[in-house]
């Protein structure tokens, strides 16, 4: 029990490690969202008058949307006119070529391990870097370019690839979809933006780093991926931002589309600052992931890493709509001190024999509260439809909460769905089992939450795989006394 | 090499060993015998520095250090080593990783470079075949779904990878079948040398005919009430514990 009380003081006090704020000037417009707002975002991008109409209808819905009422936990007060809604690092022209970015960006970016150099790019790892609102270095593009596969930040899509964008856009998230999605379609500052042409296997996994750096600023960026017939890609986000007291909105926006026969891999390690100790600051993570499986035998994947945020709220769901098309759903959420995670999934199964897998792994410390929440939705046309659900939770002391609500629709008896959940606690055992095999403590608690978690680690791609198990050794650094 | 002098502890306020005095030496086998309940799990556990128990008197000595000041991770990479009556699961976990992690610990703790993975999985086949452990227990989780005979089983594989000076096996022969208790004796007499020491928990003289042992103890009520040689193993195998408890109680009277 006292080692148990000592494990939590602990918890509690290791400290974030990717705290630092970069000072570099920034252009940022004043606090407030009103259309002169959505206008002035949308010339400054320099974007067509389509969008800046799709923009306008989004910000009409969001000014009269209600806030969600059914998560499991109280919506913090969020003043939406207390935000700066543009932010972008004053550069004087365009740059062309790595070396030409500010080297002050480029150390931060070199502090949080992100793979920009040239040895990192031989390592097979196109970034997409995302800082404030604009994507200030593409790399491999070239290469990329070869095989017709586009890869660019969301405003260059807009410019080089209007057809593409318009086509696609809203389509799996529509302007009206919540009210944070609402709040993104008006404001959306950037993003980044896939298509991968037919039957073509994406040789690399594409990456993008997001990271919110100026203050007072929220983070609204938006991601569209299309995977045209028969191709394959494997995309990897990554998220931190710097320490503050401010609480920071980050209300992104995800869109995956995938043709016949073609395959999305989307892997998240979510690290967004998540608060300290007393639950004072951290990022509110109010995030819409949804993935169509348009055609026929497609296939999205969905897994995340979540370990930061002070809040983190979403629901990377499939559609599938394509007969024997298959959505799975991968998830590790790390809680701690006062951290609240609702997260989960919604299978929407409409085709004929598709299928969907969820495994959720929630681990809870501290004071804090981490719910699964999960759908399962079987249409009266999806003969044959299969589901296997798997919620774990694993708690680490006694004042944490750990809640899974599943709900299971059901309109055709062909359906088969399967939900198994289970709920542990690191046993003392466990880790005196370990100690007494030469493992201290803190290395025992690594390992076994290692090994919980080892299902979901193994979807993500090899060297993220790593990395995430060292942010979650780091997540519970100190862990034990 | 381990010297333990009137030893008592408690957990939960009540009190398990009640003076305990005990000297094992380097190449020495010990069996520790006695009743349910009587407290060898308990010696056991204390000298591997399980939490619960709070020694409330007395000392231990091991290699000339203080055995009782050590956190159990720093007794095991000393060279303690016990195979747990009842060995935990740890989900997810692949045994052959978590072998690889202690051994390194240990070795690091000894100024020793960290084993890399082609010496490490030479030990480990190595010593599979020493003890004849089976090779696909080698990659499963740590003990998940194994069976009660597997799971000391692979207790003892442990034991033949991190070479440890001293070695406590609680009850490990109880849930072997007989050519597996056959089988696992033969790998600890293997082991034997005579730098190491074995302090055998046991209810059955079984083992001790595939492990002779140099002393024998009888553990009751928290408290070594009688030691002897091989032969007393046998008489209690025959006769119970009555005798030898009765015969303490004139004693003490
Ligand atoms: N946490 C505890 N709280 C109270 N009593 C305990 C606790 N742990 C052990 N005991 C008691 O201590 C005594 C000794 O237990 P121990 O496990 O050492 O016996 P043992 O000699 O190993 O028995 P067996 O031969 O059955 O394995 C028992 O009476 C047991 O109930
Ligand atoms: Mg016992």
């Amino acid at each position: 029990m006292e080692k148990e009380n000592q494990l939590l003081e602990d918890i509690t006090n290791a400290e974030y490690e990717f705290g630092f704020v970069t000072d570099i000037p920034m252009d940022i417009i004043p606090a407030g969202l009103n259309e002169d707002t959505v206008r002035f975002i949308s010339k400054k991008k320099n974007e067509p008058e389509w969008l800046l109409e799709w923009r306008l209808k989004g910000y009409k819905i969001f000014k009269d949307a209600p806030m969600p009422s059914w998560q499991n936990f109280d919506l913090p007060p969020m003043n939406f006119q207390s935000v700066s809604y543009y932010a972008e690092p004053k550069v004087k022209k365009k740059l062309n070529s790595l070396d030409e970015v500010d080297p002050e960006l480029l150390e931060t970016f070199a502090k949080l391990g992100i793979p920009l150099n040239e040895q990192k790019h031989l390592a097979g790892v196109a970034v997409d870097a995302v800082f404030d609102s604009v994507s200030i270095a593409t790399t491999y593009k070239t290469k990329l370019k070869e095989l017709g596969i586009i890869f660019c930040s969301f405003g260059e899509a807009v410019q080089e690839h209007p057809d593409l964008v318009k086509k696609y856009l809203g389509t799996v998230v529509p302007h009206s979809d919540n009210i944070f999605a609402s709040l993104n379609t008006a404001v959306f500052s950037d993003g980044s933006f896939v298509y991968i042409p037919k039957g073509v296997r994406c040789p690399m996994e594409l990456s993008t780093y997001f990271r919110i750096n100026a203050e007072n600023t929220g983070q609204f960026e938006r991601t569209l991926i299309i995977a045209d017939e028969g191709s394959y890609v494997s995309y990897l986000e990554g998220c931190t931002a710097p320490k503050r007291d401010e609480n920071q909105l980050h209300a992104a926006v995800v869109e995956l589309i995938a043709m016949e026969g073609a395959e999305i891999k989307y892997s998240t390690v979510q690290n967004w600052y998540p608060g300290d100790k007393d639950g004072i600051g951290g990022i509110y993570n109010f995030v819409t992931k949804r993935g169509i499986c348009k055609g026929k035998n497609s296939r999205i994947s969905w897994t995340q890493v979540e370990t930061g945020s002070s809040i983190t709220w979403k629901y990377p769901s499939v559609i599938l709509q394509g007969d024997n098309s298959e959505g799975e759903f991968y998830s590790v959420a790390v809680t701690k001190n006062a951290q609240i995670a609702d997260t989960g999934t919604k299978m929407m199964h409409l085709g004929k024999n598709t299928r969907s897998r969820i495994i959720s792994k929630g681990i809870s410390a501290g004071k804090s509260q981490n719910s699964y929440r999960g759908l399962v939705f079987v249409g009266p046309k999806a003969d044959n439809a299969r589901n296997f659900t798997q919620c774990d939770s694993l708690l680490l002391g006694s004042n944490c909460g750990a809640h899974t609500f599943p709900y299971i629709e059901v309109k055709n008896d062909t359906a088969m769905v399967e939900h198994e959940a289970t709920a542990s606690k690191i046993g003392e055992d466990q880790v005196f089992y370990l100690n007494q095999r030469g493992i201290d403590s803190e290395n025992a608690v690594a390992l076994i939450v290692n090994g919980y978690v080892k299902e979901v680690l193994n979807q993500l791609p090899m060297e993220f795989a790593v990395e995430a198990q060292k942010l979650l050794s780091l997540t519970l650094e100190g862990s034990v006394g | 090499m381990l010297t333990i002098k009137d030893l008592h502890a408690q957990v939960d306020g009540k009190e398990i060993l009640k003076g305990i005095n005990l000297q094992v030496n380097a190449g020495e086998v010990h069996a520790i015998m006695g009743p349910n309940g009587s407290g060898k799990s308990s010696l056991a556990s204390v000298l591997a520095g399980r939490e619960n128990y709070e020694v409330t008197n007395g000392e231990v000595v091991f290699e000339g250090k203080d055995l009782l000041e050590m956190a159990p991770e720093i007794r095991a990479r000393e060279g303690v080593f016990l195979a747990f009556q009842y060995p935990i699961e740890i989900p997810g976990v692949s045994n052959i990783n978590f072998l690889r992690t202690a051994l390194n610990e240990i070795r690091t703790y000894k100024n020793l470079p960290p084993l890399d993975a082609r010496s490490f999985m030479k030990l480990s086949k190595e010593r599979q075949d020493l003890v004849e452990f089976d090779a696909k227990l080698v990659n499963r989780s740590l003990n998940e779904g194994f069976s009660g005979g597997e799971k000391k089983r692979n207790e003892i594989f442990q034991l033949a990878m991190l070479e440890p000076k001293l070695s406590i096996l609680d009850e490990t022969d109880s849930g072997l079948d007989i050519d597996a208790l056959r089988i696992v004796a033969n790998g600890v007499n293997k082991l034997r040398s005579k730098d190491n020491a074995f302090v055998m928990i046991t209810h059955y003289q079984r083992l001790l005919d595939y492990i002779v042992p140099d002393f024998v103890h009888v553990l009751y009520n928290g408290r070594i009430i009688k030691s002897g040689t091989k032969e007393l193993a046998l008489e209690l195998e025959e006769k119970g514990y009555d005798w030898v408890k009765e015969a303490y109680y004139e004693e003490t009277v």
